[in-house]
């Protein structure tokens, strides 16, 4: 699967993160019930309306059990709507794709294969290139700050090296769509803030389209083109927040009064719901 | 060496020279009540007396003959059962018409007691070795079925959609993450059989036999020799000892992810 623009969209280049109808990502009504072992439905997700544009990144938002996950876990493929329209570069979703990524909550390593085994599992499914595509993976690691890690076991590493690991893992094939569920959560500040760098640096120069769950709203705002602001019981999306500051972005940026006004404007939300979060 | 695995080893010869410390004391107490209360060698002999016992059988060629044909059907038992009982888990974990078809018979074989059967095996298989092996692969195989099943539906649900988003069938799944989820429970399943085995073979020989250590011990029995006895049963130990210490060994080189005490390492 090819994720190559339209002629369309090709032809009005001079704004590449359209939200028009040729976007990336298509959802439309989307509708989640769980039913539990106890017989009870649980709304998880409620009218869900998103386009993303190719090339666009697009940050999530929410408190707690708002639906953040479930909704990565659609677009993933692994898990079936209930009900909604879900297109990708035109089509119907149906499953997963080798052209998406996913950077899960937890790390889900297998703890019986080294790091740079576990970084090729993508490659080795898919039948790629070990040769072309062991070298990315290399690089990936040196990339996190993992190089010299290769050959040891996840039960090695500390939580947030997994958590690394785990990142490589969603990139090595390089995909073009990339869905990351809380990804930087298990990480110290510092590492966090380089990490932000990095993979704001990765979208630049390869770009990818990515959706990001974060409980951090200076993260959110720092990395996005939007922002997704949802709440829960029943999860729904309350306001999407363009964020139209300069790029690069600077770490720096953060402590401008220009930045800190979007913070305030999603922290209203979860203020207004009761519920404070980050 | 460094200074921690210096400490190491010295904490290790310690344990060793502690255990050596109390096997002796255990042996020379023994000895010593044997001779001072004056117990009957046909009540319980000493263990100078089981030394002497098990150096003429030994010379005789009649202990390494019976240890070798014992051995044969432990192991032979021990392979059948464990690949019959492998093979049926797999299938019963991969299909649920076979859990359906087979499970009722595999539940009400595996409550009928062995040792109860076993007099029926030898009526059909005769008194030679062949009967003893079936009768051990009959008890070998259920712990192999059931933990071959367990381990086939072992793996954490978040492991298997990892595989999935990568786009993996349900082949890659089942090689890449099922099997290996099913390892630390197989290995947990040859443990028990092994030992098992040990006894089925016994069981087997006890039932009727022309040849192994279960013949022996009968044998030596009859003509009230305790010593005979002793060394055959310190020959049985050795041998339970020894085969899950093998298996022991195994599981710590192929589950290496596993650590000593079964807790399980999720790595994630
Ligand atoms: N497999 C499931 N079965 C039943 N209910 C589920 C299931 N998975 C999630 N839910 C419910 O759906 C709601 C949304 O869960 P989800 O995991 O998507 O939240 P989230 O926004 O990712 O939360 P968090 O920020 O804590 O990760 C929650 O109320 C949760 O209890
Ligand atoms: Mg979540």
């Amino acid at each position: 699967m090819t994720m190559a623009s339209t002629p369309d969209s090709a032809s009005s280049a001079a704004s590449p993160r359209n939200r028009d109808d040729n976007a990336l990502v298509q959802i439309a009504d989307l509708q989640m019930h769980y039913r539990t072992r106890d017989g009870n439905d649980i709304h998880a997700l409620k009218d869900v309306n998103l386009k993303i544009g190719e090339s666009e990144f697009v940050s999530i938002v929410g408190p707690s059990g708002c639906g953040k996950t479930t909704l990565l876990r659609i677009l993933s493929g692994v898990l079936a709507r209930t009900s909604g329209d879900v297109t990708i570069a035109g089509r119907q979703l149906k499953g997963p794709s080798p052209e998406i990524g996913v950077v899960f909550q937890a790390p889900i390593l297998l703890p019986w294969r080294t790091v740079f085994e576990n970084v090729m599992i993508p490659v080795e499914v898919q039948g790629r290139n070990r040769e072309q595509f062991g070298a990315r993976a290399r690089q990936l690691l040196a990339m996190v700050g993992l190089q010299g890690f290769e050959d040891k076991y996840p039960s090695e590493l500390s939580g947030g090296m997994q958590q690394r690991v785990g990142i490589c893992r969603a990139l090595v094939h390089d995909p073009s769509f990339l869905l990351m569920d809380e990804p930087f959560g298990a990480l110290d500040a510092m590492t966090r803030e380089s990490m932000n760098e990095e993979l704001q640096r990765i979208w630049r120069d390869s770009q990818k389209t990515i959706l990001l769950v974060t409980h951090s709203i200076p993260e959110a705002v720092y990395l996005a083109d939007r922002v997704v602001v949802m709440t829960p019981r029943p999860g729904k999306i309350v306001e999407i927040i363009d964020v139209d500051l300069p790029r690069p972005r600077l770490l720096s940026m953060q402590n401008t009064p220009e930045f800190g006004r979007f913070v305030t404007a999603i922290r209203r939300h979860f203020n207004s719901e009761g519920v404070l979060d980050a | 060496m460094s200074n921690a695995a210096q400490e190491s080893f010295k904490t290790k010869l310690g344990n060793w020279a502690l255990a050596l410390l109390t096997f002796l004391i255990f042996i020379g107490g023994w000895e010593a009540i044997v001779r001072w209360l004056d117990v009957p060698v046909i009540i319980l002999p000493p263990p100078s007396a089981i030394l002497v016992a098990s150096w003429k059988s030994f010379s005789a060629g009649e202990l390494l003959f019976h240890t070798a044909v014992t051995m044969y059907e432990v192991l032979m038992g021990f392979l059948l059962g464990s690949i019959c009982g492998l093979l049926l888990g797999f299938g019963i974990a991969l299909s649920p018409l076979a859990e359906r078809i087979f499970y009722p018979y595999i539940i009400a074989f595996q409550t009928v007691p062995k040792v109860a059967v076993a007099p029926i095996i030898v009526i059909w298989f005769g008194y030679g070795v062949s009967s003893k092996v079936i009768i051990t692969a009959t008890i070998a195989f259920f712990p192999l079925l059931a933990n071959t099943i367990m381990g086939l539906r072992a793996a954490p649900q978040d492991q298997i959609d990892m595989l999935v988003t990568c786009t993996a069938s349900r082949w890659q799944v089942f090689r890449l993450v099922r099997l290996p989820q099913a390892l630390p429970y197989v290995f947990v399943g040859l443990d028990v059989a092994i030992v098992l085995s040990v006894i089925g073979a016994i069981v087997g020989e006890f039932v009727g036999a022309k040849a192994g250590l279960g013949y022996l011990i009968l044998q030596k029995n009859f003509s009230f020799d305790m010593p005979g006895t002793f060394v055959v049963l310190i020959i049985l130990s050795v041998l339970g000892v020894g085969l899950h210490w093998i298996i022991s060994y195994l599981q710590r080189r192929i589950v290496f992810w596993i650590d000593v005490a079964g807790e399980r390492v999720t790595g994630a």
